[in-house]
Order: structure tokens, then C-alpha cells, then sequence
């Protein structure tokens, strides 16, 4: 117990995750249910961007299309629930469906690029899911589609806000779960490596683009997953959800809460949303001071809140006090000049 | 369908053609250069359409709204590269989408603040209000106007790139960078340089579209990731590219708009094809940027490397 008290990086997520297992039961006593909705759109954030964190903090792969996945995921109860099917179990298979496939067909032709036009593809196919559900007139078009049926799985109904936070709630802490153990798995070796040096990792005889393929169709799929959840929380499938926007915020939360973390989704999340809402309180244009906000993080550089938490912890033993990973850019600067000029 | 409908939707796909163009040059120099992704030029594009139409509302002169673009965002352009873009030459593209996506978001609010959030009219200047008749039918002046401009700009750009010896540098920063910085050329100003031009560029497309678009909050946008398209396809960092791809682009989208919804309605049944017509139309520069990048990953008209 020592042990983790000396690491603030990991025992403040920590502590946030079971003040959010609080959340229902004190907003219910307090008569405020406003904040489970609210903190359930956080913790549906969190989700995604634990999903985009696979790709871009994992695997370096900087996708600026996840809003499409998102709105896939939306979609697929918002489309089943206007054919009359609420079956959460249906709506699920379908989410994950759309999204793998639609993930390995732009991921297989998307990875075939890098650098700038893998970022640009992959906003263009994000603009072509935004444009396809736009013109769907028949299912709302512009004005989005409300969902009258949430999604029902058994005895658990989708349809109120504090089922949805629940819900929402053990998907995040499986999510997390999987993202601690998927980073220290072979898999997650090789895609940390790719990002570092790819040509590498391919000389020792990995087939990368593969394992960044898959690495991506996991992603689209966990982001439909809170794309699910979101429609459910809103009872709304709109097309602004497929909108770059989303796909830009849903980067700056991976990287205000530290890029490839465990936990940075979740305190990214938390921060972006949590000061966005403060930022409304004082003024309707809060964007412009969120704005250089966000330059400011840039401009300092990316290792993020838990990165800042890291600075916190007590390194005990000599094997934890590894390098900070500053020297991992240079690395990768090192074998961009290096496939440059080959190139 | 008459041969003057086609010309006529040929012409309107040439005129955006040439505005996403003066977009693409500056953009895709910076792109080949520093290899900077720069989401923010959108917005420069709306504030030199906001600078025309406050200068217009002043002066009442549209040559002086279009010098006030162009100068107004010439200035933010530099200002720009001074304060934030040049610190993010040496970090990877997610910094630079990062930063510049702050800015858009800044811009967008600060045009909220101060012209507000309803579009802001810029009127057609009176010499060109008219309509020219072009072989048995008339097409309004200023698109024409606009054409000019543009395909101007276009042959300005090249006999620049091609035949002084700053595009001599900047073909050169293009193809290699470091050995031209290695070559004692200061390289950062020539960026530095290119990317106020670009800046200028794009506040005279803002300006030149102000009179037909509206001039709103986020106009940006759209245009912008459509001249992301422009540049994928023609191939970063070649402004003969970006040139090519901008008229395909343009005409392509024109076209498919008008075209596409009546195409589908003869070979599929009318009620689908009301359906999927606008819906394919609004995504065909979409699909065309991926079936080029499936098939040429490095675009269609790549600088020579």
C-alpha cells in the first residue's frame, strides 16, 4: 500500500475512478441527477479516448477520423431503434460490426500512407461518414435522428441516465483494465515499438502493418462502443457527432491527459470536459480562452497530466527510475530522418 | 440536359477550383517544406473575408476590402508563425494538428466576438455585377472575375516557383530541406516567408468568396478540409499539383453535385437515387482522395524527389 501511495500517477486516477462510483448515489441523495448525465458524457469520453489512445498513444498512429467511429457506434441505435428493434444486444453486434469493418477497410487503405496523409485520409473518411449521414434523409438528415427505444440488454435498460452511467462506468474500468494489460502484451510491445521505430520492429521479422491494422479496428471498435453509450445517454443520434470537431477534441484529451497512459483518457477527459463546463460558467466564449489552451499544451509538450503526476512519484529502486521518455521523440525523430533517406 | 447547363456547372467547378487553389499554394509549400500540418489556414481564409467586408463597409471601395485582406492576413500570417508555428517546426505532426486546432478554435470564437454570430454581408463590387454572354448565354461577371484572379495567381505562382531564384530555394526546400539548410540558405525565414505568403493568398480567396459564400463563424472549415483533399491528391508539397488537383477537385464537386442525382436516376429507381445522389455527391472528392492515396500513396503529381 506504500508502494502506491508514493505514486500519485497512479493512485490519483485511482482515487478518481471511485469518486466516480460515487457519483450516482450522492447526486441521487443531493436530488442533483444533472451530474450524472454530465459525468456520464465524461466518463463516455473517457471511453473513446482510451479507444483512440490504442491507436495514436500506442501505436503512434495519428488518426483524425475517430468521431466516425463514434458516430458509427451512435448510429447503430439510432438506426436499429427507428426499425423498431431495442434489443441492446442487436444494437451492440451491429456497432461492433460497423465499426470493425469500416475500421479494417480505412485502416487497410489508410496505413498504406503515413505522416501528414495518414492524418488526412483518415479526417476524409470521417467527412464522408459526416456527409452520408447527413444527406440520410429519410433517418433526420441534418437535424439527427432521437431514439425512442434505448438499448435493452436483458434486464438492463438503457433508457435513463444513471442505467447509462453505470453501464458507462464498468466499460471504462474494463476499458482501462485491458488498455494496462494490452500495454505490457507482446502486441502492445510491437505497436510501441512500431511508433518508436518501425523499420525495426519490421527487420525483426514482425509483419507491422498488420499489428497497426489491428491495433486500429480494436480502436474503431472500443470508440463505437462509447459511441453506443452516447446515444443511449442523449436518447439522439445527431450527425454532429461525426463532425472533425469531435475527432480533434477526442486528440487533445488523449494528450492533455498523457499520450499512450493508462489512465490519461480518463483524466483527460475530466480535465477537457470539467474545464470546458467551468469555462461556460463565466463566459459564453469560452473558446477563446479554451483555445490558446490547447496551444499552450502543444506548445509544452505532451507528456500530459499523468505525465505531470509522474513527476510526484517516489522511485524507491534503480529500475524504476527509467529515462523519462523525452528521448523516445529523438528515437522516432531518428528513424523518420533514417527512412527518409533511404526514401 | 443543354451543352450551355454543362459549360455553365464547368465554369462554376473551375471558379472553386481556382479558389481552393490559392488555398493549396501556400499550404502545400508549408506542408513540403517544414512538413507542417497547418489546420488554422482555414482561418485565415475567414478572417480576410471578414477584413474585406469590414473594410468595405468603411471604404465602400472592394478594391480596398481586397487589399485589407490581403495585407490583414498577411500580418496574422506572419504574427502567427511568429508566436506559435515556428516553435512547432522540430515536433511531430500531432503537436502541430494539436496547436493549430486551438487556433481554429480561437479564431472562430474571436470573429464570434467581435462581428458576431450572424453572416456578415460583402456585396458584388458594382463593375462586376453584370453577367458576360459567352457563346448564346450569360455568366455572371464576377465568377469570372474570379477565375482571372485565380489562374492570375496561378501563372504568378509558377513563374515565381520556376523561373526566380527563390523558387529555385523553395523547389529545392521542398525536395530536401536539410541539405538546403546545410547549404547555408536560412530556411526558416524562407518558411517564414511562404507561410505569410500562403497567409495572403488565402485572405484573398476569403475576400474573393466573401460576395458569394457567406461570410460566417466557421466558414473556414469546410474549405479547408476540402483543400486538405486538394493537396493529398496533387501530392505535398507541389504547387503544379496542388494546381491540378484544385481543378479536378473543384469540377469534380460541382459536377457530381449536379449531376449525379440525375446520372443515378436512370440507371436506379428514383426514389433510391433521391436518396443516394446527394449523399455520394457530397462524399465523391472524399473517395476520390482515397482511391488516389490507395493508389498513388504520394499523390498525382508528386514534387520530384
Amino acid at each position: 500500500m506504500t508502494s502506491l501511495l508514493s505514486r500519485p500517477s497512479s493512485w490519483v486516477p485511482l482515487l478518481v475512478l471511485l469518486l466516480l462510483a460515487s457519483v450516482p448515489f450522492v447526486a441521487e441523495a443531493t436530488g442533483q441527477t444533472f451530474y450524472i448525465a454530465f459525468f456520464a458524457r465524461i466518463i463516455i469520453y473517457a471511453i473513446a479516448a482510451c479507444a483512440l489512445n490504442i491507436a495514436l498513444g500506442y501505436g503512434g498512429l495519428v488518426s483524425f477520423g475517430h468521431s466516425l467511429f463514434l458516430g458509427l457506434g451512435a448510429y447503430a441505435v439510432g438506426l436499429a431503434s427507428f426499425h423498431g428493434v431495442g434489443s441492446g444486444w442487436v444494437h451492440l453486434l451491429l456497432c461492433l460490426g460497423a465499426c470493425g469493418l469500416v475500421a479494417l477497410v480505412t485502416g487497410a487503405i489508410s496505413l498504406r500512407t503515413s505522416g501528414i496523409a495518414f492524418i488526412m485520409i483518415t479526417l476524409a473518411f470521417a467527412q464522408m461518414g459526416y456527409f452520408l449521414f447527413v444527406s440520410l434523409k429519410n433517418y433526420g438528415g441534418d437535424d439527427g435522428l432521437s431514439i425512442a427505444l434505448g438499448s435493452r440488454f436483458g434486464p438492463v435498460d438503457l433508457s435513463s441516465a444513471t442505467s447509462v452511467y453505470v453501464a458507462a462506468f464498468v466499460v471504462l474500468v474494463l476499458s482501462i483494465w485491458w488498455l494496462a494489460r494490452l500495454r505490457v502484451a507482446p502486441f502492445g510491445m510491437v505497436i510501441r515499438g512500431a511508433k518508436q521505430n518501425a523499420r525495426r520492429v519490421s527487420a525483426a521479422g514482425i509483419p507491422v502493418v498488420r499489428y497497426q491494422l489491428l491495433a486500429y479496428v480494436m480502436s474503431g471498435m472500443l470508440c463505437g462502443v462509447a459511441g453506443l453509450l452516447l446515444a443511449n445517454l442523449n436518447a439522439f443520434a445527431s450527425p454532429s457527432t461525426l463532425a472533425w470537431s469531435v475527432s480533434g477534441e477526442l486528440i487533445v484529451i488523449v494528450v492533455i491527459g498523457g499520450l499512450g497512459s493508462v489512465f490519461g483518457p480518463l483524466m483527460g477527459a475530466l480535465v477537457f470536459l470539467g474545464l470546458e463546463e467551468v469555462l461556460k460558467g463565466f463566459t459564453e466564449h469560452w473558446m477563446i480562452i479554451f483555445g490558446p489552451l490547447i496551444v499552450i499544451v502543444a506548445l509544452l509538450g505532451k507528456r500530459g497530466i499523468v505525465g505531470l503526476l509522474e513527476r510526484f512519484d517516489a522511485r524507491p529502486t534503480p529500475e524504476a527510475t527509467t529515462p523519462a521518455p523525452v528521448d523516445d521523440t529523438a528515437t522516432a525523430r531518428h528513424a523518420i530522418s533514417a527512412a527518409k533517406g533511404s526514401a | 440536359m443543354s451543352s450551355t447547363v454543362v459549360l455553365a456547372q464547368l465554369l462554376n467547378g473551375l471558379q472553386y477550383g481556382v479558389l481552393l487553389f490559392l488555398l493549396a499554394a501556400g499550404l502545400t509549400l508549408v506542408f513540403g517544406i517544414m512538413s507542417f500540418v497547418n489546420l488554422a489556414h482555414g482561418s485565415l481564409y475567414m478572417m480576410g473575408a471578414y477584413f474585406a467586408a469590414t473594410a468595405f463597409q468603411y471604404t465602400g471601395s472592394f478594391g480596398w476590402a481586397v487589399a485589407a485582406a490581403m495585407g490583414g492576413s498577411l500580418l496574422l500570417g506572419l504574427a502567427l508563425e511568429f508566436v506559435a508555428v515556428s516553435r512547432l517546426y522540430r515536433r511531430d505532426h500531432l503537436d502541430h494538428v494539436l496547436a493549430t486546432f486551438g487556433l481554429v478554435l480561437f479564431f472562430n470564437e474571436l470573429v464570434r466576438i467581435i462581428w458576431g454570430s450572424q453572416p456578415v454581408f460583402l456585396q458584388v463590387p458594382e463593375f462586376l455585377s453584370g453577367a458576360i454572354d459567352i457563346g448564346g448565354f450569360s455568366y455572371p461577371s464576377y465568377r469570372i472575375a474570379i477565375i482571372v484572379v485565380g489562374l492570375a495567381v496561378a501563372v504568378g505562382s509558377w513563374l515565381l516557383i520556376n523561373k526566380t531564384k527563390v523558387g529555385m530555394l523553395i523547389r529545392a526546400g521542398a525536395v530536401n530541406p536539410a541539405m538546403v539548410a546545410a547549404l547555408g540558405v536560412n530556411i526558416r525565414l524562407l518558411n517564414a516567408m511562404l507561410f505569410a505568403v500562403g497567409a495572403m493568398l488565402a485572405g484573398l480567396a476569403g475576400a474573393m468568396a466573401g460576395p458569394i459564400l457567406s461570410v460566417q463563424s466557421g466558414m473556414g472549415e469546410s474549405v479547408l478540409i476540402t483543400t486538405l483533399v486538394v493537396i493529398v491528391i496533387g501530392g505535398i508539397g507541389s504547387v503544379t499539383g496542388a494546381f491540378y488537383a484544385a481543378l479536378i477537385v473543384g469540377i469534380v464537386d460541382t459536377m457530381g453535385r449536379v449531376f449525379l442525382p440525375f446520372m443515378l436516376r436512370q440507371v436506379t429507381e428514383r426514389s433510391f437515387a433521391d436518396a443516394a445522389g446527394p449523399a455520394l455527391a457530397s462524399m465523391l472528392v472524399y473517395l476520390l482522395m482515397a482511391v488516389v492515396l490507395a493508389w498513388r500513396p504520394q499523390g498525382l503529381f508528386p514534387a520530384n524527389r
